[in-house]
């Protein structure tokens, strides 16, 4: 096929395990500069990772993961995803996430003086990613 | 010679010791293979951070980042890993002789402890604890691993602290553990290895360099700070392993001693009595 030059490595690895190996044709994920795709033979790039989801693509095949938090190597050949917390649709509570992002907004719309906004923030944005993904 | 009531009573003590140093085995060998696990797992992601600090810094080592120099206070942050709970043999006192017999001089030393062993025993000896987690070390998480970062770091960033080492055992393999005393800030260019430096890939950043590196040494910080914790466990479990078994073998020598001394002493007995025996029917006859 002539998609066999477009093939690269993808390995996403966490602290607790590695994630996911193996190849794509295309992957895309959220960093902190706004959402990437990436082909083969991108520039080198060093970026630090946003809540988002992770998407790739082999042929016509198509693999989704929620990732929060880390952040991505990219060689010609290969993107190494280093994430703090990623995973399958299927490992996802959604009534967790639910009731996560619920507080979360609780939280924000109190305007406490003592609130943390930004971490407030980041834990909306991750159940955010989590409901997304699930649905 | 000792009675046989008092060999007997010793033997009984000594056999049920030997039945809690045997479970006790079993307990930590079934942990060290638990721990051994995680600690596998760990790995990918620990070597391909550290792969991609050191190549990071070997390319951009004329950046000038707080976090690549030392800081302006003498005091130094270490972070001591050591277990809750004892009979691990030289497990905890390993670590405690690595601080305590240091190059670093007490004054200038602030203590970061993890586990409760290394706390009491430097505590005793009048080192500056400033912030203990010892509950962690039972099921280290990474967030647990971020969350103790976090507070080093501001300790740094704040100035209290000049530079940050790290105190814990190595799990070489089931056998060898290592006591280590690793120096985490500034991120030392002597460590980078050269092989790292070869692949000269123009290596681009985003947003930029420094906040790049502002948001990933924390995170290098953390990924060393939970390699150590969980091959801490797993070091602490084998250790405790190994002690336990050298106990278990060791009163198994002292009932076979204990059983001869009980069987001369029985013999003894009876010989005596057949004696007496024998001399009282020939003093009648």
């Amino acid at each position: 096929m002539a998609d066999e030059n477009r093939i690269f490595k993808v390995e996403i690895i966490t602290p607790d395990r590695v994630f996911y190996e193996g190849e794509a044709t295309m992957i895309e994920f959220n960093t902190v500069n706004g959402e990437i795709g990436v082909y083969k033979n991108h520039i080198p790039l060093t970026t630090v990772l946003a809540p988002g989801i992770v998407t790739i693509t082999k042929d016509d095949e198509q693999k989704k993961a929620a990732v929060h938090a880390g952040f991505a190597e990219i060689l010609g050949e290969k993107v190494t995803l280093l994430a703090e917390v990623a995973e399958w649709p299927d490992e996802i509570d959604i009534n967790r996430a639910e009731a996560a992002k619920e507080r979360a907004q609780e939280r924000l719309a109190a305007k406490n003086a003592n609130l943390d906004v930004a971490r407030a923030e980041l834990a909306l944005r991750r159940a955010l990613v989590r409901i997304d993904i699930k649905n | 010679m000792a009675s046989m009531r008092d060999i007997k009573r010793r033997k009984g003590s000594i056999q049920s010791t030997q039945q809690i140093t045997k479970a006790m085995k079993l307990v930590s060998t079934v942990k060290l293979q638990k721990a051994k696990g995680h600690a596998e797992e760990v790995n990918p992601y620990f070597n391909h951070m550290y792969h991609a600090v050191t190549s990071m810094l070997a390319r951009s080592g004329t950046v000038n980042h707080p976090y690549l120099k030392a800081g302006s206070s003498t005091k130094k942050g270490i972070v001591v890993i050591t277990s809750n709970r004892g009979l691990a043999g030289g497990y905890n006192s390993n670590i405690t002789k690595l601080i305590t017999d240091g190059e670093i001089p007490k004054e200038d030393i602030v203590l970061y402890t993890i586990g409760n062993k290394g706390k009491e025993a430097l505590e005793r000896r009048g080192y500056e604890v400033k912030l203990d987690a010892s509950e962690v070390i039972e099921a280290p998480t990474y967030a647990d691993a971020s969350d103790i970062c976090k507070k080093v770091l501001q300790d740094f960033a704040a100035g209290e602290i000049g530079e940050i080492y790290l105190a814990y055992t190595h799990f070489k393999n089931t056998v060898v553990h290592e006591p280590k005393l690793m120096k985490l800030l500034p991120v030392e260019f002597d460590d980078v290895d050269t092989e790292a430096s070869d692949d000269n890939v123009l290596m681009n950043y985003e947003p930029n360099e420094e906040e790049a590196l502002n948001m990933i040494i924390p995170k290098y910080i953390t990924s060393l700070f939970y390699g150590a914790l969980v091959e801490a466990v797993a070091s602490e479990n084998g250790a405790r392993m190994q002690a336990m078994d050298s106990a278990t073998s060791n009163a198994e020598e002292m009932i076979d001693d204990l059983t001869l001394k009980f069987n001369r002493a029985r013999q003894g007995s009876i010989t005596q009595e057949l004696t007496e025996i024998i001399a009282g029917a020939e003093a009648l006859s």
